[in-house]
């Protein structure tokens, strides 16, 4: 199967054909997120699929509007909601789909799982999941970047509920501190698992408690991809300047439980079905259409292309083999030690 | 099953472990020992560079890193704020982006703020990436008692750390171990953490003129002797060594076995020594229960149970905080006579003479 690497279409034009197909192209990244997750339901039900699996459905335009604003060689660390980051980062379904079969040939050989997904060869550096861990790390990636001279932005998912870790505050005053190249987009999606924001934060605006560190900080509408990709670029232009570390309060929400061993019975149904309302791919969808860029056909045909590629992905990862017992200890260490003198 | 040990306050040993003094031998401090091996590797190589509290202006709360900033910048010796958990995970994500950081943290009960940074991730990246993200970071801090800086300040937990698959950890003892483990630990395309004794910084002694390379897969005889082993790392040499002059005064020949690396332990070398003297004392600082000395005397157990001639003795921390008093806090450590008090059950077990 060919990788599925979503289109980079590059910075939107005034022409109207070029801003046309990188709406399509936004559709179509936040689209094969959403099959993609659906499919993995499907599987998890079926027990192909085993572990904890967190679903990012609802949250698909952050994902998709934020990989705009980087480059190849820019750098991405996640969390454990991360298939969304890692394919519109454009590891392939495959590879994902093969992880979470834990086979040999998942983008991690089957030792991480849904929440350690990992592609250096795209500067994907997982897949982390301890709330808040994935910072410190960005930030020492950021800082080689800087110590080295290199042209580069390391950008950092993480949710609302890593508000409340040390590593997170310890880590923006750090970055801040130093000038880090670091592109923090938090994920607020109002719920630590199923602690409301509210109910875990004194001070729910997190956009006004980042700037209190002194990085440049705002929130976006999460919802709208167009708006989280305006936003994305002007932050990433703001650390390519040398502005320091940038962070963006994306308000977003998720529509399926937590994980998949949660009940979700701490949230109101009304509220779930008003968030589902502003539904980020049918509300560009929506748009496309209204404005004549997306006949029926082309959405089919869409459907259709995202629906080959993951029976694809499954099918691939079902024959995939696994890895032998004997390679149990593999990558403990590295394979050659330098220690010996 | 009780053991009781007796572990009467004594005088810490003062005994030195040195190399054999070479013609060009000078006289050098662990402190400053391991001060030129930082200078040396940032000398060699520009992508090392030093990071941690104070280790630039203040020159390191030990002074092990005194005079670096002046010659090598603000850049390549960096003050961190005190965040443990940021710059030791800052220091994980330099060497995945290529560099070759050195983190110091004060000392091993701060480090318990970065455990998260080096179990979840600095000891994990390289397996649960499926090989993709060797981390070659090295850790670099105080550990041990001694010093009447009580129980926040003074423990002996780096046998928590050799608990860890993915991490190589380290104990330097002497002069040529503190100069020389550095190098190796950078070259190593994993994390090293390096435990230093903090009653061995003002140990002086004389550094051999060419005193490397140092081995760090093997565990090294400090002194030979055929009826029974010491068995020891870290700050616990010095008295081992003391308490080998005692035996020997009384016609008891003790080999005293430094560890030096405590993961992966060399059975080798310890095993090898143990079927030479048929009996082993393990001097541990950490507390007994669950503690390295604890996992050494399982391994002789399944390895050498046929060689032993007397059960496999240990001299470990009192379980408690370590308690400031100096008389509390000599009495909750191993000693010197508490060591010779074992190695002679030993002896006294099997009711033979030595030899």
């Amino acid at each position: 199967m060919s990788a599925t690497r979503t289109p980079r279409t590059g910075r939107p034009t005034s022409r109207p054909g070029r801003a046309a197909a990188h709406r399509l192209a936004l559709l179509e990244s936040m689209l094969r997120v959403r099959r993609f997750e659906e499919r993995c339901v499907e599987l998890y039900s079926a027990a192909r699929i085993r572990g904890f699996m967190h679903l990012y459905i609802g949250e698909e335009a952050v994902a998709a509007g934020v990989n705009e604003a980087l480059t190849d060689e820019d750098a991405v660390v996640s969390t454990y909601r991360e298939h969304g980051h890692a394919l519109a980062r454009g590891v392939p379904a495959e590879a994902i789909m093969a992880e979470m079969f834990g086979k040999v040939t998942g983008c991690s050989r089957g030792r991480g799982g849904s929440m350690h997904l990992f592609d250096v060869s795209r500067r994907f550096y997982g897949g982390n999941a301890i709330v808040g861990g994935g910072l410190p790390l960005a930030a020492g990636l950021a800082l080689a970047d800087r110590m080295t001279d290199r042209d580069r932005v390391t950008c950092c998912f993480f949710g609302d509920g890593a508000f409340a870790e040390g590593e997170f505050h310890e880590t923006a005053n750090l970055a801040a501190l130093w000038g880090l190249p670091l592109l923090l987009v938090c994920e607020n999606n109002l719920y630590a698992m199923g602690t409301a924001l509210a109910r875990h934060q004194a001070q729910t605006d997190l956009a006004l408690r980042a700037a209190g560190y002194g990085m440049v900080a705002w929130a976006v509408d999460g919802m709208d991809v167009l708006a989280v990709e305006e936003a994305a670029r002007r932050a990433a232009e703001g650390v390519r300047a040398g502005g320091g570390p940038h962070f963006l309060e994306m308000r977003t929400y998720r529509f399926r439980a937590h994980s998949m061993y949660d009940s979700d019975r701490y949230r109101d149904k009304t509220e779930i079905e008003q968030w589902k309302e502003r539904d980020p791919v049918e509300g560009l969808a929506r748009r496309l259409r209204e404005a004549g860029e997306l006949s029926d056909e082309a959405r089919t045909a869409l459907e259709d292309r995202l629906a080959a590629e993951i029976d694809a992905a499954v099918r691939a990862a079902d024959q995939a083999p696994e890895e032998p017992i004997e390679d149990l200890l593999k990558y403990v260490t590295s394979p050659v030690k330098a220690s010996r003198p | 099953m009780t053991t009781t040990h007796s572990r009467t306050a004594g005088p810490a040993g003062s005994s030195e472990p040195t190399a054999p003094a070479a013609p060009a031998a000078r006289k050098t401090t662990y402190r400053e020992a391991m001060r030129e091996a930082m200078r040396e590797a940032m000398r060699a190589d520009e992508r090392v560079f030093l990071m941690g509290e104070d280790v630039g202006r203040y020159g390191g709360c030990f002074g092990v890193s005194l005079g670096l900033l002046e010659e090598f910048g603000p850049e390549r010796v960096r003050d961190a704020p005190l965040s443990e958990s940021a710059f030791v995970g800052t220091g994980i994500g330099a060497a995945l982006a290529g560099l070759r950081p050195i983190v110091e943290i004060m000392t091993v009960n701060f480090s318990l703020l970065a455990l998260d940074q080096i179990l979840n991730n600095a000891a994990t990246l390289l397996h649960m990436s499926g090989g993709q993200l060797p981390v070659p970071l090295v850790i670099r801090m105080t550990t041990g008692a001694g010093r009447q800086l009580a129980a926040q300040h003074s423990h002996s937990l780096e046998n928590w750390y050799a608990h860890i698959p993915g991490l190589r950890v380290l104990a330097p003892a002497t002069l040529t171990d503190a100069r020389c483990v550095l190098a190796p630990a950078l070259a190593d395309p994993d994390p090293v953490l390096i435990f230093e004794h903090g009653s061995l910084y003002n140990v002086s002694g004389d550094l051999p003129a060419d005193p490397g390379p140092v081995d760090l897969d093997h565990a090294a005889v400090r002194r030979p002797g055929t009826d029974v082993s010491l068995i020891t790392y870290g700050g616990s040499l010095p008295k081992a060594l003391a308490a080998a002059d005692d035996l020997a005064a009384d016609g008891i020949g003790a080999e005293v076995v430094d560890l030096r690396t405590l993961r992966p332990l060399d059975d080798a070398t310890v095993g090898g020594s143990v079927a030479r003297t048929h009996r082993a004392v393990v001097v541990d600082e950490g507390w007994r229960t669950g503690s390295l000395a604890a996992e050494i005397s399982a391994r002789l157990t399944e390895q050498h149970f046929y060689d032993l001639d007397a059960p496999v003795e240990r001299v470990c921390s009192a379980e408690v905080p370590m308690p400031y008093a100096r008389r509390l806090e000599q009495a909750a450590l191993p000693q010197a006579d508490a060591i010779t008090a074992a190695a002679r059950r030993t002896l006294g077990e099997v009711g033979e003479e030595p030899g």
